[in-house]
């Protein structure tokens, strides 16, 4: 398996009669584009905005993160199984937007959506500051079940992503990346010396509105399985989640896994990246024990001699973190795993909801209880009404009278990301 | 306190360092002295402007390890008298019973005083396992040759301190980890020090985990109840039941405090009644019937039926979401002497 991978760079974004993507500039038809949303009768209108690095806006309660991709040569199409057709990819060339994203926001569905601030401190604290952003304000229909808007809203950000990607295929990328993802025994013999390395993505299926999918497969139904990390980068895993913002993992994470990136950039050097493996995180007892089984249970037979394991989420999730990481060391294979922190506000409370020993090699991505103050912004991308019920947020996060906002970092999008997408972390 | 303010330090010192003597004189007894004595001249050359080691306390490593209770005592009066912002003890570097006297004093004088300290030791001294969660300890390396290098963090740090400014994290400001996490930007994504965390433990090379696994806590089963046909049972949840407008605003996350809410005479939780504050779980069906999450109608019929003896008329709830461990058991710890005091038998723990 090859894939290439075309980054073409947008410097701009901006809204125009025509949609396309020339010198690097995308021109966006609200027209086109309110027409694929509205063809859903759950969202009775739209709006489109652009927020820019270093510019004074919040955008919030943010929802997704996506980047537009799409397919050049190779099988399959991006998005397979929600937006294409079922069809293996991870082939052949794809082209991506890159330096930009589709936001998506709207009123609240859970408690759990987060806040991107393009400039002021926050912004130091989410990867989504240094991106350019279209971002989709949907407005539901009255009376819309939370479940059916989840869907509607994650489906149509993935459209619009999809439809923009397009516009990308025929425009000559700034620089292109070539992976190369052999069969294990090809691998093995290729790379006879080398310590054989693989990757175990822990992915959010707590469900009520914590799931994640895979070729449209809801990963809560899924035993511990295996997939090509080029399958990833063409969409096969799909964000549908609530989970607290600062360390879900937005569709964008998943389609730039920096994990895989960093496999990739030391494949054939120092190590053979020759498996990933995806499992679940079920809430059931029986669930956490089976998937973490199965996973000891592959990355034994695949005779691997370490993995990194990344989580999604915090709490119930931490006992899956640390089944995973204690099995697979007890099959005699070595693990580094990458997580975050719950830490207390002061710092001083233990971290995770569990541990053990053999975690001995931890990786973190910050205390998302950390308090920070960020200032007013002159724009609001969304809506304020629910800076004091979101995750991280508490009574009073809103100052009503300066427009600050306290919350903790818990609440701004991607900031203690679990695949280690940042440079954040704690001592 | 103002930044330009030339600030008094009081600096502790074992009878070794003072040059009196070794182990035969150990037994040396607490005294004060002005100025610098021995390894106070380098730390008094990095205070420069900012600081100035107006006394020297000297005790000897046996004395004040074998009269526990009057060395600190003693101590504790000497240092008082001198009238710091600041108070630094060592370096102790592996001088075990020195490391267990610097970090018991600067724990003391914290608490006591009020004031500002920090010491030194190498990451093995005793010392550091008996503090490190208490006192900043800035890592040494096992001898007094590594003065030159543990002199400018602890001055730094200990001025730092003493002005209440921002303290880095651990790997940052030089001490060693056990106090607060703090959040820092690495010199990499956490992806790429993975990667690199797994050569170096795949070599078999050192690598330092950047969370060292805690202590994990098990809290013992309580005793079987032996007559539930007598017994009361409340109701206590992590799943953020509250009557309907969450009267006391407990927090959706990382919850501050807990509710305390009365259901006497309440058969049933509904719509119009209650709701939860969680923000961890799709919160659409506990808000239909928060009897899902709180089993208030389960346990009315248990009652009716005989099969327990009543239900607590008070419940507890916060949400789990986040929640530090640090205060969940703190919520616990008051909630469970006013259960114990009302005479309840045993809790149902409900959580999502």
């Amino acid at each position: 398996m090859n894939l290439e991978l075309g980054y073409i760079k947008i410097k701009d974004i901006k809204f125009a009669d025509k949609a396309e993507v020339k010198n690097g500039v995308l021109s966006v038809s609200k027209k086109d584009l309110e027409k694929i949303i509205l063809e859903d009768e759950n969202f009775t209108a739209v709006d489109f905005d652009i927020a820019k690095p270093g510019e004074s806006v919040r955008i919030t309660p943010v929802k997704d993160v996506i980047e537009p991709r799409c397919k050049v040569s190779g099988g399959g199409d991006i998005f397979p199984g929600v937006v294409s057709k079922v069809h293996t990819v991870g082939t052949g060339r794809t082209h991506v937007l890159s330096g930009m994203a589709v936001v998506t926001t709207g009123a609240i569905v859970g408690f759990q959506e987060g806040i991107i601030d393009m400039s002021g401190v926050g912004a130091d604290y989410t990867p989504f500051s240094k991106t350019l952003n279209l971002c989709i304000n949907f407005t539901p229909k009255k009376g819309l079940h939370t479940h059916t808007y989840e869907e509607s809203l994650r489906k149509a950000g993935l459209k619009v992503a999809y439809h923009l990607g397009k516009l990308g295929k025929d425009v000559k990328p700034d620089e292109i990346k070539s992976y190369e993802y052999l069969p294990m025994m090809q691998s093995a013999k290729k790379y006879p010396n080398l310590p054989r390395v693989g990757y175990v993505q822990m992915l959010q299926s707590q469900g009520l509105l914590h799931d994640t999918y895979v070729y449209g497969v809801d990963m809560k139904q899924s035993l511990t399985t295996m997939i090509s990390p080029l399958e990833i980068f063409d969409g096969a895993i799909l964000s549908g989640n609530c989970v607290s913002a600062c360390d879900k993992n937005t569709t964008y994470h998943h389609q730039n896994n920096p994990v895989i990136e960093d496999l990739f950039e030391q494949h054939g050097k120092t190590i053979n990246f020759c498996a990933m493996i995806i499992t679940n995180e079920n809430v059931f007892l029986a669930d956490k024990i089976r998937s973490s089984d199965w996973t000891a249970k592959i990355v034994s037979h695949l005779d691997l001699d370490g993995v990194i394991i990344s989580q999604e989420g915090f709490g119930n999730p931490d006992t899956d973190l640390i089944m995973n990481c204690k099995k697979v060391e007890g099959v005699g294979v070595k693990t580094v795993i990458i997580t975050d922190e719950y830490a207390g506000r002061e710092g001083t409370s233990q971290s995770l909801a569990d541990a053990d020993p053999a975690a001995d090699a931890v990786v973190t991505g910050g205390n998302a209880n950390q308090v920070i103050t960020l200032p007013k912004l002159d724009k609001v991308i969304g809506t304020l009404d629910y800076t004091d019920k979101i995750a991280g947020g508490f009574k009073g996060s809103l100052n009503k009278k300066d427009g600050t906002i306290t919350v903790e970092i818990q609440a701004i999008t991607g900031a203690t990301n679990e695949l280690g997408f940042n440079k954040l972390s704690a001592r | 306190m103002s930044a330009t303010k030339k600030l008094r330090v009081v600096h502790y010192i074992n009878q070794f360092y003072a040059g009196i003597g070794g182990e035969e004189k150990a037994d040396h007894k607490p005294e004060i002295r002005e100025g610098v004595v021995g390894p106070g001249v380098a730390l008094k050359a990095v205070f420069g402007n900012d600081a100035e080691i107006t006394h020297t306390v000297i005790c000897g490593d046996g004395y004040f390890n074998e009269n526990l209770e009057t060395a600190k005592k003693e101590l504790i009066s000497m240092i008082k008298g001198a009238n710091p912002d600041l108070f630094v003890a060592g370096p102790a570097f592996n001088a075990g019973r020195y490391g267990v006297a610097c970090g018991t004093i600067c724990d003391l004088v914290q608490k006591e005083l009020g004031i500002a300290t920090v010491s030194g030791m190498y990451r093995e001294n005793p010392g550091v396992d008996m503090y490190k969660k208490d006192v900043y300890i800035i890592e040494t390396n096992n001898s007094a040759v590594d003065m030159k290098n543990a002199a400018p963090k602890m001055a730094k740090l200990g001025l730092k301190l003493a002005r209440k400014e921002e303290i880095g994290a651990s790997i940052e400001e030089g001490y060693l980890p056990g106090m607060s996490r703090i959040n820092f930007f690495d010199y990499a994504r956490g992806s790429k020090r993975a990667v690199d965390m797994l050569l170096k433990k795949l070599a078999g090379q050192p690598f330092v985990t950047e969370y060292p696994m805690p202590d994990f806590d098990r809290v013992e089963p309580g005793k079987p109840i032996k007559d539930m046909k007598k017994a009361t049972i409340a109701l206590v949840t992590s799943g953020g039941i509250v009557p309907k407008g969450n009267p006391d605003h407990i927090e959706s996350s990382s919850a501050s405090k807990y509710g305390e809410y009365d259901i006497k005479g309440v058969n049933d939780l509904t719509e119009k009644t209650h709701e939860t504050a969680h923000g961890g779980y799709d919160p659409l069906y506990a808000n239909q019937d928060s009897d899902r999450v709180l089993p208030v109608d389960v346990l009315r019929d248990l009652e009716k039926e005989g099969k327990i003896g009543k239900l607590h008329n008070l419940f507890y709830t916060t949400t789990g979401n986040g929640t530090s461990i640090k205060n969940s058991r703190e919520f616990a710890a008051e909630f469970a002497q006013k259960l114990v005091a009302a005479k309840v038998d045993a809790v149902i723990l409900t959580s999502t």
